[in-house]
């Protein structure tokens, strides 16, 4: 179950979707999720929506046995934290065999269900990474 | 002006679950079904799938394959009778995945199983009337069968995009015309509320199957001035592989004709993805100049028949996204237990 409010899911929608960062074109930093201003330049800052091309590379990761609510059903899972070509990092659950899974390994965005608030309430899609 | 399509793209969940696995839970016999049904295994959906996400990436991989800036795609049409939800469109879910919003039009089709081809027709409409430049017409299911039933054998998970446009030099396929033959049948249903559907049994065959495929498909060979032997290919829709292959011989196709469309035996029937999977199959190994004939059917009851010219834009962006062969390789099989806690079979308290 995912206890995030609707409004809140659907102003990052876009961004979960296509993985829609930014890029600071004064000190070329690539930034995901998005930022309104960029911490190093601050003020000098120039940010652009930039969309990542999702092909990244296993920083680390960790195997779930004892899921939070709504994610029971699919124990173990991976949580990964997936380092895209461009520069950022970010966390995402990685659809495979935990087994098959290493650092370093190639990744490559898919789009899936990321959760839903309750059988009756909002679904939620988003990305997750499988290997390349 | 004419309509054709501009690109496809297909998409098939990873997991399969065999034939012999379901009916070793039901105490079938599983050779009988295996010949009888022409399927010998189907295709699940993983915990997190369903028809929205196999309609993204079957689109993204239509996007993909012809390189399209998808901001001219101006309707999104999804063909399932799986909608994630009752109310909220799985087609702006999918125009907001491949980035076609926001100056477009959308809305979900249902049709038992043609849905998707009734899409293309609405885009076909849409492109030649100049009301849009480019459509997107889709498939998709995560077809529900009720635990035991004869459905269980063949409800499969998958699903196939089309983007139907108007200018020619764009086009992989003509689309020559189409032909639809429907009437009130009520050989298939699901209730609002229900998990699973109903059927006639062997109500489904002759008075839904087999009339509204062979009055579509004939209506259309009468309509162009055809005939079977002027088609290098053919797809009927494929609810198992019996029933094709034998519309296919009513009609007076071959089996060589209908050889790399049948894509239901290791597959399954993806329901509102079925006819159009088929058409994906042949569009990856069709060269230029070939014709194919298609015949969707949806129970309720309909068929829609369409006539095809590949065109030599096929062989440049064929390879640029997977084929339904390259996404049918390499699946992982599970056991009965496995699929039913996939398909959500298991309520958890």
């Amino acid at each position: 179950m995912i206890t995030m409010s609707v409004p809140r899911f659907w102003r990052k929608q876009v961004a979960r979707y296509n993985l829609i960062g930014t890029h600071c074109t004064n000190c070329k930093t690539y930034y995901y999720p998005p930022r309104n201003m960029c911490p190093k330049c601050r003020r000098d800052g120039k940010l652009e929506n930039f969309k990542f091309s999702g092909k990244g590379e296993i920083l680390t990761y960790t195997v779930i046995h004892t899921a939070a609510e709504g994610f029971e059903k699919q124990t173990p899972y991976v949580l990964g934290i997936v380092k895209l070509e461009e520069g950022p990092s970010l966390t995402s659950q990685i659809v495979a065999d935990p087994e098959d899974m290493k650092i370093g390994m190639k990744v490559r965005p898919v789009f899936r269900k990321l959760g839903e608030s309750s059988e009756k309430g909002m679904i939620y899609y988003g990305t997750k990474f499988v290997p390349e | 002006m004419s309509a054709g399509i501009v690109s496809y793209g297909a998409y098939v969940p990873r997991y399969r679950i065999k034939v012999d696995e379901i009916a070793r839970v039901w105490g079938d016999d599983a050779n009988s079904l295996k010949s009888g049904l022409m399927v010998h295994e189907k295709s699940v959906p993983d915990f997190d799938e369903d028809t929205a996400t196999i309609a993204v990436e079957a689109a993204r991989y239509a996007v993909k394959r012809s390189g399209i800036n998808a901001q001219r795609i101006g309707a999104v049409y999804t063909g399932s009778e799986s909608h994630p939800y009752a109310v909220k469109p799985t087609s702006t879910i999918v125009a907001e995945a491949v980035e076609a919003t926001p100056v477009m039009t959308a809305a979900d089709y249902e049709f038992a199983c043609k849905a998707g081809t009734a899409a293309i027709q609405t885009c076909m409409g849409l492109v030649q009337s100049g009301m849009i430049d480019l459509g997107l017409a889709i498939g998709a299911d995560v077809a529900q069968g009720a635990p035991g039933d004869a459905l269980e054998y063949t409800a499969a998970a998958g699903g196939v995009a089309f983007i139907i446009g108007s200018k020619e030099t764009e086009f992989l396929a003509v689309i020559e015309d189409t032909y639809s033959f429907t009437t009130d049948t009520p050989d298939f249903w699901r209730r609002e509320g229900m998990p699973y559907p109903e059927h006639g049994g062997r109500f489904t065959g002759e008075p839904g199957y087999f009339k509204h495929v062979t009055h579509a498909a004939k209506g259309l060979m009468a309509k162009m001035g055809t005939k079977p032997g002027d088609y290098d290919y053919a797809v009927f829709h494929q609810p198992n592989g019996k029933f094709p292959s034998r519309a296919a011989s009513i009609l007076g196709f071959t089996k060589e004709q209908i050889k790399p469309g049948l894509v239901v035996p290791k597959l399954g029937n993806t329901y509102s993805g079925s006819c159009m999977m088929g058409i994906a199959a042949t569009l990856d190994q069709a060269k230029p100049g070939d014709r194919i004939f298609a015949t969707a059917f949806g129970s309720g009851a309909g068929g829609d028949a369409f006539s095809f010219t590949v065109t030599d834009k096929i062989e440049e962006i064929r390879n640029k996204a997977p084929t339904v062969m390259e996404l049918l390789a390499d699946p992982i099989y599970v056991d009965y237990a496995t699929y039913a806690k996939h398909k959500g079979k298991i309520r958890l308290a």
